[in-house]
């Protein structure tokens, strides 16, 4: 199988291996138009084998705070005219938004379905976020 | 404006304005007996709790506030289907403060993001009850003149007991304090509250299952009331219920000036015999709830009163 690089667009470098299609989903690349295509269990000398994901549109908003959540080690690179003008490192976001749901049934948002669901990072070194409402911990287990 | 959701959000010195207030408030009531005229105070109480609502309500007309609300969910427009932010947006328009007891965990949150007026949490589940902590900080500090260095036990359901996570919360952010966990294997403070508090913040703790050997030791004497239904099997709890019982017997085990809290409702863990001990401030826990509850009215709708400076002993 051979994948044409692209010319212009976004390359989601260094997933996890096993987790390009969850990034996809979360992501919701299955409503663009354009082409994307995810590789899955390319060798890499880093990481022994990694996921890629890549986007034909330089210009596609992503959710990086998902990214950053799901998979903190992924390299984000924008390629324009062949060449890559810009490469980001996400980190575990502040914040998310509906990404994970909150599992404590006493919790608020057990009865009001319309609450968005909202963790904080409480300990960026071992990545543990909370429910803003009751304070539940999230794992990153995804 | 700013509203009361967990304990931890006051910082220490804002912990100790709010009972030097206290303080001043028993010593001087007359001066502090109409600083909230003309303000309202919104008691939204989605399930009972006559002990709190009335501790509040009371704190408010003390104040000579007035006070409006309800003390159940189905007098309220709960019951037809309307949101906590609704609600706190709605009783905004009414109301100067809102004071809220809700059996969700994170609902007085949900009201305070939403309301325009401040919003103390009154008790959201098994999650948060800061105005316990309050009541509980002040009674310590009242009773033995100080909250730093001293050994604190707590004793029975540790396990689910949240007036015991949140006072352990609180007073590991004062120095030279040790604490003493008292109770059954089974109901053993969780660790999560051990690691996240006490390792984390280095306090030096001890657990045991034998309240008398300990009770020499302690400058204060948290009792809680262990449920029967927590225990794995009947048997288990016959042989332990009567060791967490505190008698007045016990208490001359206990030093001489020391400090028996308890949060209440009392049902047979502390004897009535305890009652006439002056170590026994459970029922004056109560009223330094209320003052510490007029203290915190005061501190959210800004109204600052100067405070008499005390006589140095
Ligand atoms: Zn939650």
């Amino acid at each position: 199988m051979k994948i044409d690089s692209i010319k212009d667009g976004i390359v989601l470098d260094h997933i996890t291996a096993g987790r390009g299609m969850r990034i996809y989903q979360l992501l919701h690349l299955e409503e663009l138009d354009c082409p994307v295509a995810i590789l899955k269990n390319v060798p890499s000398k880093k990481m022994g084998k990694k996921d890629i994901i890549k986007i034909s549109d330089a210009d596609l908003h992503l959710d990086f705070a998902v990214i950053g959540y799901v998979d903190p080690e992924i390299t984000v690179n924008v390629i324009r005219e062949g060449t890559c003008v810009e490469k980001k490192h996400v980190e575990l976001p502040e914040e998310l938004e509906n990404v994970i749901r909150c599992k404590n049934p006493r919790c608020i948002t057990t009865t009001e379905q319309e609450l968005p669901h909202i963790f904080r990072l409480a300990d960026r070194h071992d990545g543990i976020y909370r429910c803003i409402y009751c304070d539940t911990k999230a794992s990153r287990q995804l | 404006m700013r509203s009361l959701i967990d304990i931890l959000e006051l910082s220490v010195e804002e912990l100790d304005g709010l009972m030097n207030t206290a303080d001043d408030i028993m010593a001087n009531p007359a001066k502090y007996s109409d600083v909230c005229r003309g303000k309202k105070l919104a008691t939204l109480f989605f399930e009972p709790s006559t002990r709190t609502r009335l501790s509040f309500e009371a704190a408010m007309y003390e104040l000579g506030g007035n006070v409006l609300g309800f003390s159940e969910a189905a007098s309220s427009s709960a019951s037809k289907g309307e949101s906590v932010a609704d609600t706190a947006k709605v009783v905004s328009c009414y109301a100067d403060i809102i004071a809220m007891r809700h059996p969700k965990e994170g609902a007085p949150y949900v009201a305070s993001i939403n309301a325009s007026v401040p919003v103390i949490n009154a008790g959201d589940g098994g999650h948060n009850h800061p105005t316990q902590t309050l009541a509980d900080l002040e009674t310590i500090r009242h009773e033995l003149g100080r909250l730093t260095d001293m050994t604190v036990g707590f004793c029975g359901d540790l396990k689910f007991g949240r007036t015991v996570h949140s006072l352990i919360a609180a007073l590991s952010r004062y120095t030279g304090i040790k604490f003493v966990l008292i109770s059954p294997v089974e109901l053993r403070l969780p660790d999560y509250v051990r690691r996240d508090i006490l390792v984390t913040n280095r306090v030096p703790y001890k657990e045991t299952t034998d309240l008398e050997a300990v009770l020499p030791e302690l400058d204060v004497l948290y009792m809680t009331r262990i449920q029967k239904e927590r225990f794995f099997n009947e048997e288990e709890y016959l042989r332990l219920k009567d060791s967490y019982i505190l008698t007045a017997d016990k208490m001359k085990l206990a030093k001489e000036k020391m400090a028996v809290l308890h949060p209440l409702p009392r049902v047979n863990e502390i004897s009535v015999a305890v009652d006439k001990d002056p170590r026994a401030a459970y029922f004056r826990q109560v009223l330094y709830a209320k003052y510490m509850r007029m203290a915190l009215i005061m501190k959210l709708l800004d109204i600052a009163v100067e405070i008499d400076a005390k006589e140095e002993a």
